[in-house]
């Protein structure tokens, strides 16, 4: 417990600051403050309600998945069909970006490829289902067929270009270990 | 958010059946990810209330509409990549915006790097995967949306 607020201590702090911040916005009815302070309720609830439930997902998923499965069909060796099945793992999941980078440490951890692992994340952020049902209702069916045919393309031209890039030394990090790196 | 929390329980309940020492050491694991995760999360949070709170829907109007010519790509492709909006206030936010004369491609460019440009959610993404590669993504994928984009102003009106 110690050592977690120790290591955590920036954060923390920040956080402290921010309750007096609300709290003194509240009690003095400071307008921008308390504009403030509902944005943050509200994104807050919306993070607290799933991700525990994708973390402990995410846990199961370490301890019951042989890496040789994962390894097999999103790893280095996976080709054409790596890409399709780290789409289609993408699509089917709920969350914001920073929701995925959990997932991608779980999946290179098994042994997936640098490349299957940026398309995962280009696939996660553009082409979630549920939030592609969302974009058809708000802005049509067209422009969102557009975007995604389009968006496709680039996310895997990007993934190819970090695989170029990073793969010599790529590494992905449980949190708080990445404190031993620069 | 409810099929999420029943294939959880679901998903537990199962493990639980076919091995409980193996679930235990799950759910223990996600939960000390999650623990390391939080304070993190909670200061981006704060940080993203903040710049909410200071760029209302009218100002954001102001700086897309279509007045504001081909400046309004690179301002939406800023605006998309420091802020995080949930995509359940982003897209009835989009939908406001065409509305109000912003084109179809600036709103490309706005969603797609709201969706893949976190410059906010650096730091996050920097402890998983350092600052270089981090850095690197978040830059391809803004200039990817910019092509988007730009892709999208050629054959809009085409298709």
């Amino acid at each position: 417990m110690k050592n977690y607020f120790s290591e955590n201590k920036k954060d923390l702090i920040i956080i402290s600051i921010f309750i007096i911040f609300a709290g003194t916005s509240y009690y003095s009815g400071f307008k921008l403050g308390n504009r403030v302070t509902a944005g943050f309720e509200s994104a807050f609830l919306e993070m607290i309600a799933f991700i525990p439930l994708m973390f402990i997902l995410i846990g199961l998923f370490d301890v019951w998945v042989p890496r040789a499965i994962i390894e097999r069909h999103v790893g280095k060796e996976s080709g054409v069909f790596g890409i399709v099945w780290v789409i289609l793992f993408a699509m089917l999941q709920v969350g914001p970006l920073y929701g995925a980078f959990p997932v991608a440490y779980m999946i290179w951890k098994k042994g997936a490829s640098v490349r299957n692992i940026f398309i995962y994340l280009g696939a996660f952020t553009t082409l979630k289902i549920p939030m592609l049902s969302f974009e058809i209702g708000f802005l049509g069916l067209r422009f969102t067929l557009m975007r995604t045919l389009l968006t496709l393309p680039v996310f895997i031209l990007i993934a190819v270009i970090m695989e170029k890039l990073f793969a010599k030394d790529f590494v992905v990090y449980e949190v708080n270990k990445s404190k031993e790196m620069k | 958010m409810i099929q999420l929390l029943v294939f959880t329980i679901a998903a537990v309940l199962i493990s639980l059946l076919l091995n409980k020492k193996k679930t235990t050491a799950g759910v223990k694991k996600g939960m000390k990810m999650f623990l390391n995760l939080l304070p993190p999360f909670i200061t981006v949070l704060i940080a993203v209330s903040f710049v909410l709170a200071f760029l209302p829907k009218e100002v954001l109007q102001k700086l897309l509409g279509a007045d504001s010519g081909i400046a309004g790509f690179f301002i939406a492709a800023g605006l998309g990549s420091i802020a995080l909006i949930p995509g359940f206030i982003a897209y009835p936010l989009a939908s406001v915006l065409l509305k109000n004369g912003v084109s179809y491609p600036v709103i490309s460019v706005f969603i797609t790097t709201l969706m893949m440009v976190g410059i906010v959610t650096l730091p996050i993404e920097r402890k998983f995967f350092g600052w270089r590669v981090a850095i690197t993504r978040n830059l391809l994928s803004f200039i990817g949306a910019l092509i988007i984009g730009a892709a999208m102003a050629l054959i809009w009106g085409l298709v």
